[in-house]
């Protein structure tokens, strides 16, 4: 069924029109709007789109890093700033999928996609959003608990600190079929270091729940900690704590909660 | 609902349509150009038979909404062969018997070609990689990557 395509120049005006009109949806990459529309998708009846050049922005020259909304993975695998997050972007898809697909996108996709989010969960990162009344800057744990409750709202950009060290970041997708697939589970930890000692760990995970979720239990664990057997050893039987993933056709709930400890353990202690 | 006016390079010629709201760029080109090459396997974006190149860059064409690829340049395999010669990409499948029901070959020529574009001369695990958004049900995909790496040490794979 046709749909309204309406083109903005800038983004108060595209988020005028999200958040009048329940049926409108904003188009990034296109690669979940059109495959909906594809599939003959009738709760979309508009499609709107900015073609304000702040949502393509990179800003990564400094400590605090923000991509607009609209960049996509191909950018970030483009940018030697941002090499810690090159091994989520190239998670992604196949080449076509990272030319197109993008990092605000990514943020409403459903299980098993949003693998780049769930490396933003760990980094801590500030989601900005501009609604229909205004603008306004949400966590993104905050943003992807009331995530249904975030349509009609424009997401410009993400931002979040740059981790203090490259061992600080790490990064792991399972999938079945490589190098593309859908996770089975993605998992993403920040462990900054002050000392020996973590202070202010943070781990993420992707297909553990309908949207990525903070290991909470997990980062208990570790806090305050140094990074030995035992403390890996803690934080992996504590992995699926609060977790509540489904069935699909990659991979049971069963075998997701038996397998989250064990590749927690390999991040955390660098196995391949 | 009305059509919406766009234009577009397509293989280095202008030209102009109209398209309804939310048309994706394969419909533009197969049914509106009559450009029967980029080919429809699933609409979904998990086969990459759809796949063109738009301003030198690998999309997906299922997934690309017509209106965005205004003013833009839009590559299908239509376009690379130069005359009655053939690409040295499509003469390296035939000699490599790297199409066999042929439904898979317009995307992974294209996907090949955007690799080639920008790495000439590419390692086994990178041609692997630049075709991963492409499914083949019938080659193995062993004929096709070693098409790809014939192609490219050929040396003529930029033309
Ligand atoms: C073949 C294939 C393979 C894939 N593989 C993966 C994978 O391995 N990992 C993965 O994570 N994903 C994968 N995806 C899913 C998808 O491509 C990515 O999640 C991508 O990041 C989505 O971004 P997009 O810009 O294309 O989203 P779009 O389709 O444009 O949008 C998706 C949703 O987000 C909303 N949205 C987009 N941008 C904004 C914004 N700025 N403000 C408000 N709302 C917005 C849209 O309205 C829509 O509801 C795959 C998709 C395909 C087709
Ligand atoms: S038809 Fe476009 S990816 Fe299958
Ligand atoms: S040759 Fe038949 S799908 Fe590839």
């Amino acid at each position: 069924m046709p749909v309204t395509v309406k083109t903005f120049t800038n983004t108060h005006d595209a988020a005028a029109a999200l958040s009048s009109d329940r049926s409108a949806r904003y188009l990034g990459g296109g690669t979940l709007v059109m495959r909906a529309l594809n599939e003959g998708d009738i709760s979309i009846s508009t499609v709107v789109r900015a073609s304000d050049h702040a949502m393509t922005r990179i800003d990564a020259s400094g400590s605090r890093i923000t991509l607009g909304a609209g960049v996509t993975f191909a950018r970030i695998l483009a940018e030697r700033d941002l090499g810690f997050l090159h091994a989520p972007a190239r998670s992604i898809g196949g080449p076509a999928v990272r030319n197109m697909g993008t990092v605000g996108g990514n943020l409403f996709a459903p299980v098993p996609y949003g693998d780049f989010t769930v490396a933003m969960l760990a980094l801590d990162a500030v989601v900005s959003v501009q609604g229909g009344l205004g603008g306004r800057e949400i966590s993104i744990d905050e943003f992807l608990q009331t995530r249904d409750r975030q349509t009609g709202v424009l997401v410009l950009a993400i931002s979040f600190a740059r981790p203090g060290s490259t061992d600080a970041f790490r990064y792991r997708k399972i999938a079945r079929i490589k190098p593309k697939g859908g996770a089975v589970i993605t998992l993403a930890a920040h462990l900054p270091v002050n000392g020996s000692r973590i202070v202010g760990a943070r781990i993420a995970l992707g297909s553990m729940a309908p949207t990525p979720i903070r290991a909470r239990a997990a980062e208990r664990t570790l806090e305050g900690r140094a990074l030995d057997a035992s403390t890996i050893s803690a934080a992996a039987a504590a992995a699926v704590e609060g977790t509540t993933p489904g069935d699909n056709a990659l991979a049971s709930a069963w075998y997701r909660r038996e397998i989250v400890g064990v590749h927690l353990r390999r991040l955390l202690s660098g196995q391949e | 609902m009305a059509k919406t006016a766009l234009q577009f390079q397509h293989n280095g010629r202008d030209v102009a349509i109209f398209v309804d709201g939310g048309t994706n760029l394969l419909v533009a080109l197969r049914e509106l150009i009559g450009d029967m090459t980029p080919k429809f396997g699933c609409g979904q974006g998990g086969c990459g038979t759809c796949s063109v190149l738009i301003d030198g860059e690998l999309h997906l064409s299922c997934l690309t909404l017509a209106e965005t690829v205004a003013g833009r340049s839009v590559e299908t395999l239509d376009g690379i062969k130069d005359g009655p010669n053939l690409h040295p990409l499509q003469r390296a499948f035939a000699d490599n018997f790297a199409a066999q029901c042929g439904y898979c070959t317009p995307g992974m020529l294209m996907a090949a070609k955007a690799l080639l574009d920008r790495n000439p001369q590419p390692s086994r695990a990178e041609v692997i990689e630049a075709i991963s958004g492409n499914i083949c049900r019938c080659t193995g995909y062993e004929p096709i990557i070693n098409a790809v790496l014939a192609a490219a040490s050929g040396g003529r794979a930029r033309a």
